[in-house]
C-alpha cells in the first residue's frame, strides 16, 4: 500500500527547491474491525496535503501509508518497515492506546520523530515521556476531556453516577479521570462495570445498574457505542446519560438514532463547533469524502498543519529529530477545534467541549441530523486539569483499580 | 534424505544473501524462522501424529510473556543468561502443554480441535485481563534484545543468523525425533489407533508426549518471537496465530516438517511484504489457501514429491 501520495506542487507555483523532501510514514488500521476508522485518520491528512498540494514549504511531501490491523505487534513491524526501508522523516498516527505504547519505543529506537495523533494512552506524555525523548502528541490523553466533564457532572447536580466502560487501558483511564475530578467536587461513583471490549450484548450488565443512581457514566468503543443505548433504551432505563469521548464521536453518530438524543458527552472536537473555520472544514470534507469528519479526521488534519507549521519556520528543511520536536512543542496554532499549544510534556493544551447529541439542522444542511452541539466551552484545558503537573504525576496513572471506588458497596 | 540437503542448501544461500537484503526483509526472514519453528511443532502434532491443534499460540504466548516478564520485571535473560531464559521459556511451554495435554489429549478430530482452542483462548484470557502481570491490552514493550558478549542481538543480521541457529537444531531435533521408532509409532497412531492400541502401544502416553514435545517447541518460538518484534501483547497469543500456524502446515504440507517453513515463507511474505505494495493482500493470501486446498491437498510440498502418501 505504498501510496505515494506524489502530489507534485502545482507544478507552477511554489515549485519544491530540488532535493528537499519531507517523507511521512502514517499508520492506520486498514483491515479489520477498525478499517473505516483508519481511512477516517488518513482522509483528514490526506485532506490537508491536497490542499497544499503536498508541498510544505518547499518540501516535497511524500506520504506513506502502512496499514497497522490494529494490533500493536504489526504496528512495530510496518514502523520499522517504515523508518528502515522507507527512511521516513516522522512516523504519525496509530489507532490505539496499545499501538502508541508499542510504536513510541520503536521511536526512540530508530531515533524518528513519532506523532500520535489519536493514541490517547495517558503514560506517554506523562510518566513513561522521560522514554520517548522523539515523540509529540497532537491528539489527546484518554483523561483529559473527561477531567472537565467530571466538573461538569458536580455542576449539573449529579451526585451518584454509576460508570460503564470497556475494559481496556483506554476504558480505564477515561473512568479515572472523570471519578478523580467528580469525587473531588463531591460526586459518587456507586459502582463500575466492566463489559470486555467488543461486547455485543449488554443484557446482562444493564439490570445491575443501581436503581439509585442520577445518571450512568459510558464509555464505547466502535460497534459497542451503537448497541448500548438502544438497549439501554429497551429496557427502559431513563436516567441521563453522560459518556467518554468516543461514545458518540462523529465516526458512530451517522449510524445511531433517536435513543441517543440528549446524551451527553467531551471531547477536543465535535463537528458542530459553530466557527468559520470548523464550518470551512466541515464542508469541504463532507464534498470530499461524502460524511460528516469525526475527530479521527480533525486530528489528523490538524496535525499535517502542525507539520507544516514546522517545516515553515525551517524553510523546508527536515531540522532533524531533537529540532523538530522542540519546534513543534513551541507552536501556536489556531486549528479547527480551537486554539492549541504544548505543555511542557509534549501534549496538546486545548479546548474541551461539553456536547449534547441533538437532531437539528447545522451548518447550511437542509437535512436534520444528529449533531453534537456544544454546550459548554472548557478552555485551555492541560492533561493535568488543575492539579498542577508534579501533584498529578504523583498518582498512578488511572486504573482498573485507580481511583479506589469508595462509594461502591 | 535428500530434501534436508535441499533445504540446508536453500538456507545457506539465504544466510549468504542476507546482509545484502534491506532491513526491513531481514526482519521478515528472522520472522520466517520463528513461525517456522511453532509451524513444525504444530506439524510434528498434525503431520505425524493426526492431531489438529488449534491452539498453539498458548504455547507462544506463556514463552513469550515469561520472556517478556523475566526481562522487564528482572533484568533476566538480556546477557549470557539468556540461555536459561530459553530453557526456562521451553520447559514453560512443555509444563503448560503438559497440563493442557491431560485434558486434550482424550479427545480426537474436531473434538480436539475444540479442547485446543479453547484451552488457547484461556492463555488470551489471562494475558487480556491480568494486568498486574501482563499489562492487559498494552501488553509489555522490551526494552532491548540480549548482548552476549559481543554478540549484540540488537543488530536485526546478528539476530537473524541466532534464529537461524535455533531454526536448524530445533529442524534437527525433529527430524531425529520423528525418524526414530518413537516417531514411527506416531505415525502408526495416526494412520490406525486402534491397531497401535491392540499391537500393545500405550497411544495416550505417545500422544501426549509428542503434544509436551510439540509445546516445548511451541514455547522456544515464544521466546524468539517476543525478542524478534520487542512487544508481547495479547493480539500475539489470539486464535489467529494459532490458525496461521495450522495454514502454513497444511499449505507446505503437513507430515513434512519442511512444509511448515515454506508455508510460513509464503504466509509471512504474502502477508507482511506484500501488504505493503497493495491492498488487495488479503485476496491473493486467500486465493493461495483456497487453490493450495483444492488442487495440492498434500501441500506445496506435493509438487516436489507426490504427496506423504
Amino acid at each position: 500500500m505504498k501510496r505515494l501520495a506524489l502530489v507534485l506542487a502545482g507544478a507552477f507555483a511554489a515549485a519544491p527547491v530540488a532535493g528537499q523532501e519531507l517523507k511521512i510514514g502514517f499508520l492506520a488500521p486498514m483491515t479489520g474491525i477498525f478499517a473505516q476508522i483508519g481511512k477516517d485518520m488518513e482522509n483528514g491528512f490526506q485532506m490537508y496535503l491536497d490542499e497544499q498540494k503536498g508541498n510544505f514549504a518547499g518540501a516535497k511531501v511524500t506520504f506513506i501509508v502502512e496499514d497497522e490491523e490494529g494490533k500493536p505487534p504489526v504496528s512495530v513491524r510496518k514502523a520499522e518497515k517504515l523508518a528502515r526501508q522507507d527512511n521516513v522523516h516522522l512516523l504519525v498516527g496509530g489507532l490505539l492506546a496499545s499501538t502508541g505504547y508499542a510504536i513510541a519505543p520503536v521511536s526512540t529506537r530508530l531515533r524518528v520523530v513519532y506523532i500520535p495523533s489519536v493514541p490517547a494512552a495517558d503514560d506517554l506524555t506523562q510518566r513513561d515521556l522521560d522514554k520517548y525523548p522523539y515523540l509529540v502528541r497532537t491528539g489527546w490523553t484518554s483523561s483529559q476531556p473527561h477531567h472537565p466533564l467530571g466538573r461538569w457532572a458536580c455542576d449539573n447536580k449529579y451526585r451518584r453516577v454509576v460508570a460503564i466502560a470497556a475494559d481496556y487501558a483506554f476504558g480505564h483511564e477515561v473512568v479515572g479521570g472523570f471519578q478523580k475530578v467528580f469525587e473531588d467536587c463531591g460526586g459518587q461513583i456507586i459502582q463500575k462495570i466492566w463489559p470486555p471490549l467488543g461486547t455485543k450484548d449488554f443484557g446482562p450488565y444493564i439490570p445491575t445498574i443501581k436503581q439509585d443512581a442520577d445518571a450512568i457514566f459510558s464509555l464505547m468503543v466502535g460497534p459497542m457505542a451503537l448497541q448500548f443505548p438502544k438497549q439501554l433504551q429497551e429496557a427502559g432505563v431513563k436516567k441521563p446519560i453522560i459518556g467518554g469521548g468516543t461514545s458518540y464521536d462523529e465516526f458512530v453518530l451517522p449510524s445511531m438514532g433517536d435513543e441517543v438524543l440528549g446524551h451527553v458527552s467531551a471531547l477536543q472536537y465535535s463537528a458542530a463547533i459553530d466557527t468559520p473555520k470548523n464550518r470551512e472544514f466541515v464542508r469541504k470534507y463532507r464534498e470530499k469524502y461524502g460524511k460528516v469528519p469525526s475527530y479521527y479526521s480533525e486530528s489528523n488534519y490538524t496535525t499535517a498543519q502542525l507539520i507544516h507549521e514546522v517545516m515553515k519556520r525551517t524553510q523546508g528543511k527536515f531540522p532533524g529529530p531533537d529540532k523538530f520536536v522542540d519546534a513543534m512543542v513551541g507552536l501556536k496554532l489556531d486549528a479547527v477545534r480551537g486554539p492549541v499549544r504544548f505543555d511542557d510534556m509534549r501534549n496538546p493544551v486545548q479546548n474541551i467541549y461539553i456536547k449534547k447529541v441533538e437532531k437539528k439542522k447545522m451548518h447550511g444542511y437542509d437535512k436534520e441530523e444528529l449533531w453534537n452541539t456544544v454546550l459548554q466551552t472548557y478552555p485551555d484545558v492541560s492533561q493535568f486539569w488543575t492539579y498542577g503537573r508534579d501533584a498529578f504525576l504523583k498518582q498512578p496513572v488511572y486504573s482498573r483499580d485507580f481511583p479506589p471506588c469508595k462509594y461502591c458497596n | 534424505m535428500k530434501r534436508i540437503l535441499i533445504l540446508v542448501g536453500i538456507l545457506g544461500i539465504v544466510s549468504v544473501l542476507a546482509p545484502f537484503a534491506g532491513p526491513f526483509v531481514i526482519l521478515l526472514l528472522a520472522q520466517v524462522l520463528v513461525l517456522g519453528i511453532m509451524a513444525m511443532s504444530v506439524d510434528l502434532l498434525l503431520g505425524y501424529t493426526g492431531l489438529p491443534s488449534l491452539g498453539q499460540a498458548a504455547y507462544l504466548g506463556v514463552g513469550a510473556y515469561l520472556t517478556a516478564i523475566l526481562a522487564t520485571k528482572y533484568g533476566i535473560g538480556l546477557g549470557w543468561d539468556f540461555w536459561l531464559v530459553v530453557a526456562a521459556g521451553m520447559l514453560s511451554g512443555a509444563a503448560t502443554a503438559a497440563f493442557f495435554g491431560l485434558f486434550a489429549i482424550r479427545a480426537s478430530g474436531v473434538y480436539f480441535l475444540m479442547i485446543t482452542l479453547a484451552l488457547g483462548m484461556c492463555v488470551w484470557g489471562l494475558a487480556y485481563r491480568w494486568n498486574s502481570l501482563t499489562g492487559g491490552d498494552n501488553g509489555i514493550n522490551m526494552r532491548g534484545r540480549p548482548k552476549l558478549g559481543d554478540l549484540a542481538f540488537s543488530n536485526d543480521l546478528t539476530f537473524f543468523y541466532v534464529v537461524l541457529g535455533f531454526f536448524l537444531a530445533s529442524f534437527f531435533a525433529l527430524q531425529l525425533l520423528v525418524s526414530s521408532p518413537f516417531g514411527r509409532s506416531l505415525v502408526g497412531i495416526r494412520e490406525r489407533e486402534l491397531r497401535m492400541r491392540i499391537l500393545g502401544y500405550n497411544t495416550w502416553l505417545h500422544k501426549y508426549i509428542a503434544f509436551v514435545i510439540a509445546g516445548a517447541f511451541g514455547g522456544l518460538a515464544g521466546v524468539l518471537w517476543a525478542h524478534l518484534n520487542g512487544i508481547v501483547s495479547p493480539s500475539d497469543v489470539i486464535l489467529t496465530t494459532s490458525v496461521d500456524a495450522l495454514l502454513m502446515v497444511v499449505l507446505g504440507g503437513s507430515g513434512t516438517l519442511v512444509g511448515g517453513l515454506i508455508g510460513a515463507t509464503v504466509v509471512v511474505f504474502l502477508r507482511e511484504y506484500l501488504a505493503t505494495l497493495v491492498q488487495w493482500w488479503q485476496y491473493v493470501l486467500g486465493a493461495v489457501y483456497v487453490l493450495t486446498i483444492l488442487y495440492l491437498p498434500g501441500g506445496i510440498m506435493a509438487l516436489f514429491k507426490g504427496g506423504r502418501r
